[in-house]
């Protein structure tokens, strides 16, 4: 394991069982993710990238190897653990937002801290914080769906950092934007990792998102087959 | 708090099912409680019974008759300490819709076994005096708009001819549950009609009201009485006043049990349709509770999302349901009038009605609840790709 890493994979593998079928995903891989690093995982469809993610976020389990994020091996963790650990170490952007519908921006981006100890009044100003971040705290008591598409997504990213999580993941996160209001979340993304030095591991099919990375980790039949700075 | 702005909100999201699921809640938790009613009013007679009176007919049938002779024997038998009787009037008033009970009573001993039904002095002297008075409880007389002095034109039909009753007084009952449906008049005045007319039905009663001491020599003075008059050409059959009235009961229990089961029946379509929508919610879903799971909220912490939306929905249309049974009630008992004479939503009906309800809500949210702890959160957030 290096020493600096805050994401050490060794030997990862991953297979889904289809009707008494092995299918593999992910073979054997090795990655390390410094902390303050920006990567973006590219390939193509079922090139196992998303699967990758899923591991390192701790949504998903792996068939083998190990998974150390800040010293912890998550692969050994049980559920009730792994949720924890979720939930005080991962910020999760996704392609469609997942905002829930009946809060509003601000209530949506207070979600996290609902499983710490903060008192209301903390709670609020975390929110107000982030959501300065994203610029958007004057639709904090809109629902979501009175936003675009894009300030959607910038909720959901104040959502994944309101916490200040250790690793912040996104699958997609302009996937589902203009190429306009894609260039606004990734330059939210650049900044976050810039100036708060997040650690960022990013999903994308888009080779001018993943330029903005600062390493893009390529995959291809669930090998990762190369890994260079962007 | 969190969790209940939550649910809440959830609940209301889908107005129009959340709506139709309500209006389905409220009239089953309302036909739920007006059959529980239903079932209650016909044992409301076993109900106000009283423990210290036993009631004797003939062996052979209730439509037999007793000689009127055996009234001095069976105040004589040891245990007893008051005797009256009364004979079955079934006449009609104006028309057969308007059913009530009249019966044909020795005035002085009856309401001395009756003290439930309570009337001035002056009102029972004023019935004493009058051999054609007739007492009549205060629901019928309110019924019919009748006060004190008013003539009731009843067409026997038992008894043939058309008698005229002048009413001497309005009973109210002591407890809520006396009955207060019914006609009292001179079994004197029938008597000497039929003497002159059917000698040989004269001096004949109906039942014999039987005072007792001590309601648990009930049995023992019941044996007593009856073997009295064994082998003779009118035997008898004594029973509490309670036994006799759920003998009444029993003639329709077919009809009662097929009620009871159909008001069951409405709570279980009812869960079904409650499981149903909450099924269909928690599928609609699916990415938003694999969403929370991934931010790192608890399995429990969906479970308790859907329960507390299902026993919301549920608790307030139960709510509603019951408070609606209210005035329906009020105005069935209205229409049936003396049929059913003690119409009222008792109590344990409104804690049945709720108990349905929490129930339903409870079932209805079990699958699903049981289904979204367990979602794989990979596989629930694809569900929104």
């Amino acid at each position: 394991m290096s020493d600096e890493a805050l994401i050490c994979i060794r030997g990862l593998s991953k297979a889904y069982t289809r009707a008494d079928q092995q299918i593999p995903v992910l073979l054997n891989i090795d990655l390390d993710v410094p902390a303050g690093d920006f990567v973006a995982l590219m390939g193509p469809s079922g090139s196992g990238k998303s699967t990758l993610l899923n591991l390192i976020a701790g949504i998903d389990k792996p068939s083998s190897g190990s998974i150390h994020i800040g010293g912890v091996d998550i692969a050994t963790l049980s559920e009730g653990a792994l949720a924890d650990w979720r939930a005080a170490n991962v910020g999760f952007i996704f392609q469609f937002y997942n905002l829930m519908p009946v809060l509003t921006a601000l209530e949506n981006v207070e979600l996290p801290l609902l499983l710490t100890g903060l008192s209301s009044r903390q709670r609020k100003q975390h929110v107000q914080a982030a959501l300065e971040m994203v610029m958007l705290t004057d639709r904090m008591d809109h629902y979501p769906n009175e936003l675009s598409g894009g300030q959607q997504q910038r909720v959901a990213i104040a959502r994944a950092l309101v916490s200040d999580p250790t690793l912040i993941v996104a699958d997609e996160p302009t996937g589902d934007l203009d190429r306009h209001t894609g260039e606004e979340v990734l330059s939210l993304l650049d900044n976050l990792n810039r100036s708060l030095g997040k650690t960022i591991v990013m999903v994308t099919h888009d080779p001018k998102a993943a330029s903005r990375a600062r390493r893009m980790v390529h995959l291809e039949k669930g090998v990762l087959v190369d890994d260079a700075p962007a | 708090m969190f969790l209940f702005k939550l649910l809440l909100k959830n609940a209301f999201r889908h107005k129009l099912r959340t709506g139709l699921t309500m209006v389905g809640l409220v009239v089953a938790i309302c036909a739920f409680g007006l059959l529980r009613t239903i079932v209650s009013a016909w044992y409301a007679g076993v109900e106000s019974s009283s423990s210290t009176r036993l009631v004797t007919r003939s062996a052979v049938s209730l439509t037999f008759s007793l000689p009127l002779s055996y009234a001095g024997r069976i105040k004589a038998i040891d245990g007893v300490t008051g005797i009256s009787w009364s004979n079955w009037f079934g006449g009609i008033y104006q028309e057969p819709r308007n059913f009530f009970p009249q019966f044909a009573v020795d005035p002085q001993s009856y309401l001395a076994l009756y003290p439930e039904y309570q009337l001035t002095d002056e009102e029972k002297l004023a019935f004493y005096r009058d051999r054609k008075g007739c007492v009549v409880g205060k629901k019928l007389a309110d019924k019919f708009g009748w006060k004190l002095g008013d003539v009731v034109p009843i067409k026997g039909t038992i008894y043939p001819g058309t008698w005229n009753f002048t009413i001497r007084g309005i009973w109210t009952g002591a407890e809520a549950s006396t009955d207060e449906n019914q006609l009292l008049f001179h079994w004197a005045y029938i008597n000497e009609t039929l003497r002159k007319r059917l000698g040989n039905r004269a001096d004949t009663v109906g039942v014999y009201i039987v005072g007792i001491n001590e309601p648990n020599n009930a049995a023992l003075i019941s044996q007593r009485i009856d073997t009295a008059f064994k082998n003779s050409l009118a035997e008898t059959l004594t029973e509490t006043e309670k036994a006799f009235q759920l003998g009444f009961v029993s003639m329709s229990e077919a009809i009662l049990v097929a009620i009871q089961a159909v008001s069951f029946i409405i709570v279980i379509i009812i869960m079904a349709v409650m499981a149903n929508t909450m099924t269909m919610t928690a599928r609609e879903r699916l990415a938003e509770y694999a969403t929370l799971k991934a931010l790192g909220f608890p399995p429990e912490f969906v479970v308790e999302l859907l329960f507390g939306e299902s026993l919301f929905i549920a608790l307030l249309g139960g709510l509603l349901g019951l408070l609606l049974t209210l005035p329906l009630a009020s105005g069935f008992g209205a229409a049936v009038g003396s049929l059913l004479p003690r119409f009222h939503v008792s109590a344990g009906t409104m804690a049945l009605q709720m108990g349905a309800a929490l129930i339903v809500g409870l079932v209805a949210a079990a699958w699903p609840a049981w289904k979204m702890s367990r979602i794989d959160i990979v596989q629930g957030l694809r569900h929104v790709a």
